[in-house]
């Protein structure tokens, strides 16, 4: 009784007291089990007879709300009674029914509805309500009851037959709502998809929705729903082409958007129809393929835009496609065959006109029609390839040439596209001769445009399989070394670069006994000795060599290639390390590293590369070091192999020899690299006669020659993949953290950092790292101590923080706990008087990616979204520290700032600028130039995005920018005038106040010394210019639609006054509506 | 003026547009000087829009880069147009956006000369002496119908 009195407690509450609270609790009672369903309504009881509408509605609406909130816990038989109850009541007062609407949509997601009443709520949905009278959420809440019917109960609604789609038909019959029309895109599309009885209602189902095509939607600004125009072309274009049985009413309506002016109408027909094609076969097409053709025709060849074009072709390659793959009658014609003939018969004229002027577009409609199947392809290739063989004889000009061998250059490339039979003949093989002949001639000719396209030409010629003969590889390998060896134009000479790479893939041997020895002659020809002011002469020669060094980079492309060429680099390195040329080791190391990359982590190359190359790298750099350090203390100069930079990219070789290996061979080849290091074991190097012992991590006082070796090691372990265990791994450490605490040597204790930092970045979780990271962060605290008085510290204390520096960024990647104690100290850091500035430019390093350590390429474990988290927790830090900071290291914090705040997406960004703009505005003042130009690249999104609140400061804005014009940093001028440019896209009242001053300030860049800056001055001043002057883009709305002019005292010529105003004026508003 | 709604050269022959200028590496030194050459004054120039049709001037040929002369030192540019026809009306307005082009863009020491390349154009002195008559020019931007078609001249195309 206690029970029924607080039910009835709270539906008075309810329904008088029209407190909305109690139908959740009454809600929460249901699910919970303390009131039931019935009780509820026994207390409704007066209610929901009452014959005051409003309160029925009310009682209703309790009741629908409590069934929202527990329909799963209700039980079949009260189920069934809930439904007969609100299907009779869709008869009542139209106050009443959207409450009902609620209840059915809360029922019909019921499991335990019994079988037919689904049915009989559809029924009665269709014949008592008017849909398009409700509003929207009821209208929303009838389309929700049918989807969840058509989710779950389909063989009964198919019961209904075509009544069931005529009633949705009538339903949706003038829905204007967006989220609406979401819906029921979708139930349409179900209907068809699913089967669902259309009977003779195919056109009205496509009638109600077809009108909406084009869709023509701007949603509002701030829209909370965030339905874009996007989703509803989508939406509707998948009704659309979900049936065949649609092609005869859709087909025409896309020829006729097809021939509207708007731009979006036709992309959006061109879209729909390439998607209809993949469901039409030829006997929907057939009878608009004339009308299609020549619509598409007729916007390839008319068109200035180059997405219409781009779709028309998808659209022409669809059709093409569809056609290919429909099945051929016997009796009837091939609707394809007589399709590519109209596309011929179209399009081969202007291929032979002599003012070319159509040619590229009907060549491209021709290589879209026939891109579509082998037997498109065959038969358009037939056709072209005698015809513009023969116009590549006709004309004699090279450019015309260029075209026509462009054009080619794309039909050979498409014949690639189908998998042939083997036993079919290329179909190439017939003009194989004439193409040879033609290319060959067009590499002889003096126009680069021509070789160029000539080389790209043979490529696609080249890798085609069983195509050239022998003989005319051979003859394609002899020109390709001759414009790679002795053509002056790089252009060419790269794209003769490419054809190699493509061609060796298929041709090995013919490059291994003609390109190899011809690279290898030029090489270990001595380029000839230049006198003083012949500087010229000089070029070429070591241009050869490089060219040699990039060709036997390019052909590395199959494994016997590989082990033609690689010997051939690793001497010409071994021949160099005796002379000065430092540049040429490094450009060899980098085509080895290209090579290791070619050869990825598979098959013989990569195990050729482990077992060879890099033990001998390891021993030229180590016998250098050895040599260099008995030199120690002599006149003698140090090999090139000791300097820095060649060492570096020696270890790029490496790294990416490591970081594409398989497992196995790997931990094989690591430990040997270990071991070379921690014991001195040379016994896997070639030449491992050394004159003194290898031990740099042991010998008394680090010669740096061999410490700085450490980049190598550091290339090797730093770049295993994940599930490779590096052995020895604490020894080696400890002796790194030795290494990187002792060393004077600035570049071996930044290598040393850096592999402690690729080390523990991989570093399992676990006691054991954080024993490690524990005794590493006591070592960083009492290195960075200061310690009066003692002199040498500072090199010891900007070690340590190279330590501390590497191993933040190592912990930040990976979302260690200590990352954040380390980040703090780097904090810290910003006003100590020595390293300020140091850990300032440091945060540029912890958010941008290094290129040698800890990095994706090096299997480093790099959470995602690592920056913005850093940002999140470390600038209020740095704005708090840059608030309480003394004017002196104020700078340091900006500094840190900003890098933290460039390294972020831009949509990061512009959420968290504006609170941060005040602090921008005052690093505009700031000396230092990185913090100014990063502090610009800040500041220019924003004035683009976010003109309200940047027109607050255009005063501070205008003058500060102005300011660093004349910055002696040119990148600094050219951001600014780039923010001065950007300026004049906050609104007009607020910037022209500026105008003349602003124009007169920026006459001053125009003179700057550097093109670079005049050009930003120009664009910037020239908009300033504009601002608020008749003719300006935006400010069409404004001017004069008088076309007389008072021309006389102008004091023009009167002859083009008209032309001259009506041509200004705009043609038509840019938006149409649908 | 049935005749005056329609274009005079209805049907262009239209040109390629050249490619960005490439990048030196002498232009990215802080310190070197990089003295006003011919293609940046053509840069300046070949993207203004034809008054009559969607095209650049570059386009259209109506200039082109050698006939465009200039001496940084003696602060002098000289640029020479050619219309597409020999009747073309829109020669004198072409002629001014080029010329109010130039004076917005480059320093004021340069003294700047637009004239109409000789022998292309029916009355092409008469457009030269406007073109050079600096009341006129400066008379012509009072006029806010002529400045409208001058800044749709120059505006960037959308």
């Amino acid at each position: 009784m206690a029970t029924d009195m607080r039910v009835a407690g709270l539906v008075e509450e309810f329904v008088s007291g029209q407190q909305d609270g109690a139908a959740k609790d009454l809600a929460t009672g249901v699910v919970d089990g303390k009131y039931t369903t019935l009780e509820i309504v026994e207390a409704l009881g007066k209610c929901l007879t009452n014959s005051e509408p409003r309160t029925r509605g009310r009682g209703v609406q309790l009741l629908s709300q409590v069934l929202l909130l527990s329909y799963s816990s209700l039980k079949q038989k009260e189920v069934e009674v809930l439904a007969t109850f609100y299907i009779d009541r869709l008869k009542d007062h139209h106050l009443v029914i959207p409450h009902v609407l609620q209840g059915l949509k809360a029922l019909s997601m019921s499991s335990v509805l019994p079988e037919g009443l689904a049915v009989a709520v559809l029924k009665a949905l269709f014949q008592e309500v008017h849909v398009q009278s409700l509003l929207q959420t009821d209208r929303h809440s009838v389309y929700s009851i049918i989807t969840s019917f058509m989710d779950t109960r389909e063989q009964e609604l198919k019961s209904l037959t075509a009544d069931f789609t005529f009633g949705f038909i009538q339903a949706m019959d003038g829905e204007k709502d967006p989220r609406n029309l979401l819906i029921s895109f979708q139930i349409s599309r179900d209907i068809i998809i699913n089967n669902y009885e259309l009977g003779s209602f195919v056109e009205e189902l496509f009638e109600v929705t077809s009108c909406y095509f084009p869709i023509d939607f701007t949603p509002p600004p701030n829209d909370p729903h965030g339905i874009s125009q996007e989703e509803l072309v989508l939406s509707l274009r998948s009704v659309l082409t979900a049936t065949p049985r649609f092609a005869e009413f859709l087909l025409p309506l896309l020829i006729e958007k097809l021939d509207s002016d708007v731009q979006s109408a036709k992309v959006d027909s061109l879209q729909t129809l390439a998607a209809c094609c993949r469901e039409y076969r030829k006997k929907e097409l057939k009878e608009f393929l004339p009308a299609l053709w020549h619509s598409i025709r007729r916007e390839v060849f008319q068109t200035a835009s180059e997405k219409i074009e781009t779709e028309c072709l998808a659209a022409l390659q669809g059709l093409s496609t569809s056609l290919s793959k429909s099945v051929i009658d016997s009796d009837a014609e091939d609707s394809l065959d007589t399709f590519l003939d109209n596309v011929l018969q179209d399009c081969k004229h202007h291929l032979c006109e002599p003012d070319m002027k159509l040619v590229w577009p009907s060549a491209k409609l021709l290589q879209a029609a026939a891109s579509a199947s082998y037997r498109a392809c065959s038969k358009i290739n037939s056709c072209i390839f005698p015809l513009l063989l023969e116009q590549f004889n006709k004309h004699k000009q090279s450019s015309q040439r260029w075209t026509i061998l462009g054009i080619l250059k794309v039909f050979v490339q498409l014949t690639q596209k189908w998998d042939r039979d083997e036993e079919d003949e290329n179909p190439l093989c017939v003009f194989k001769d004439q193409l040879c002949i033609l290319v060959f001639s067009a590499l002889t000719d003096s126009s680069v445009q021509l070789q160029t396209v000539g080389t790209s030409t043979l490529a696609v010629l080249g890798s085609q399989q069983d195509l050239l003969s022998p003989s005319d590889i051979e003859l394609t390998v002899d020109h390709l070394n001759r414009l790679i060896l002795r053509e002056a134009d790089p252009q060419v000479c790269a794209a003769a670069l490419d054809a190699s790479m493509t061609i060796s893939v298929i041709h090995p041997t013919t490059f291994i006994s003609k390109m190899v020895p011809a690279l290898t002659q030029e090489l270990n020809t001595e380029p000839m000795e230049v006198k003083d002011g012949d500087e010229h002469l000089a070029q070429p020669g070591n241009n050869l060599h490089q060219r040699s060094i990039q060709a036997l980079a390019a052909i590395s492309t199959h494994p016997t290639i590989v082990k033609r060429t690689v010997p051939v680099l690793l001497q010409h390195l071994t021949n160099l390390q005796k002379g000065t040329k430092s540049d040429m080791a490094i450009l060899t190391c980098q085509s080895l590293q290209l090579v290791a990359e070619h050869c990825g982590g598979a098959g013989e190359s990569s195990q050729y590369f482990h077992q060879m190359v890099v033990p001998c790298l390891l021993g030229l750099a180590i016998q250098a070091a050895v040599q260099a350090e008995r030199d120690c203390g002599s006149e003698v100069q140090h090999g090139i192999l000791c300097e820095e930079q060649v060492i570096t990219t020696l270890g790029t070789v490496i790294s990416t020899a490591y970081s594409h290996s398989q497992t196995e061979l790997a931990s094989r080849t690591i430990s040997q690299v270990v071991a070379l290091y921690l014991d001195g074991d040379v016994s896997f190097l070639p030449e491992n006669n050394l004159s003194r012992k290898f031990r740099p991590f042991q010998l008394p006082d680090f010669p740096w020659p061999q410490t700085q070796l450490t980049a190598l090691l550091k290339a090797a372990v730093c770049s295993l993949p994940k599930n490779v265990l590096v052995p020895q791994q604490e020894r080696l450490l400890a002796h790194l953290m030795e290494l990187c605490c002792t060393s004077n040597h600035r570049f071996t204790y930044t290598s040393a950092a850096k592999c402690i930092a690729g080390l523990i970045n991989k570093y399992p979780a676990g006691e054991q790292l954080d024993s490690i990271l524990c005794d590493v962060l006591k070592k960083i605290d009492s290195g960075l101590e200061r310690n009066a008085g003692d002199c040498s510290q500072s090199v010891s204390r900007s070690r340590v923080f190279t330590l501390l520096l590497w191993l933040t960024k190592s912990l930040v990647l990976r979302y260690h706990p200590l990352a954040t104690t380390l980040t703090d100290k780097l904090i810290e850091l910003l006003t100590d008087l020595e390293l300020g500035t140091e850990a300032a430019d440091g945060f540029f390093m912890l958010v941008s990616d290094s290129t040698d350590v800890l990095n994706k390429a090096t299997h480093a474990d790099i959470r995602i979204m690592y920056r913005q988290r850093f940002f999140t927790e470390n600038a209020p830090k740095l704005v708090h520290g840059f608030h309480s900071a003394s004017q002196d290291n104020k700078s340091n914090y900006l500094k840190a700032l900003s890098h933290v705040l460039n390294s972020l997406p831009k949509q990061v960004l512009m959420t968290e600028l504006p609170s941060l703009l005040t602090l921008l505005l005052e690093a505009l003042s700031c000396s230092d130039q990185v913090v100014q130009l990063s502090t610009l690249g800040c500041l220019h999104p924003l004035l683009l995005d976010a003109p309200q609140i940047m027109s607050l400061h255009i005063e501070t804005l205008v003058n500060k920018l102005l300011r660093l014009t004349t910055s002696p940093a040119m990148k600094v001028r050219i951001a600014s005038l780039q923010c001065m440019h950007a300026l004049t896209k906050l609104p007009p009242h607020v910037i022209l106040p500026h105008k003349s001053w602003v124009i007169q300030a920026l006459a001053k860049p125009l003179d700057d010394k550097k093109r670079l800056v005049r050009k930003e001055a120009v664009g910037a001043r020239g908009e300033w210019f504009l601002l608020g002057s008749p003719g300006r883009k935006d400010y069409t709305t404004l001017a004069n639609q008088n076309l007389t002019i008072e021309w006389e005292e102008s004091g023009l010529r009167p002859s083009c006054r008209r032309e001259a105003a009506r041509t200004s004026l705009p043609e038509q508003a840019p938006e149409c509506g649908a | 003026m049935a005749a005056g709604a329609r274009l005079e050269n209805a049907n262009p022959l239209i040109y390629g547009r050249s490619s960005e200028r490439p990048l030196t590496a002498r232009e990215q030194e802080e310190e070197a000087v990089d003295p006003i050459d011919t293609r940046e004054i053509f840069d300046l120039i070949r993207s203004i829009n034809d008054p009559e049709h969607p095209l650049s001037l570059e386009e259209l040929n109506v200039v082109e880069q050698l006939r465009v002369n200039v001496t940084d030192h003696e602060n002098s540019v000289s640029v020479a147009f050619t219309p597409t026809i020999p009747h073309c009306s829109m020669a004198t307005l072409i002629g001014l956006s080029i010329k109010v082009k130039l004076l917005r863009s480059l320093p004021a020491r340069f003294k700047v000369d637009v004239h109409i390349t000789p022998g292309t154009h029916a009355s092409e002195q008469a457009v030269n002496k406007q073109l050079a008559d600096k009341e006129r020019v400066a008379a012509a931007l009072e006029n806010s119908h002529l400045l409208e078609v001058v800044n749709q001249c120059l505006s960037e195309r959308l």
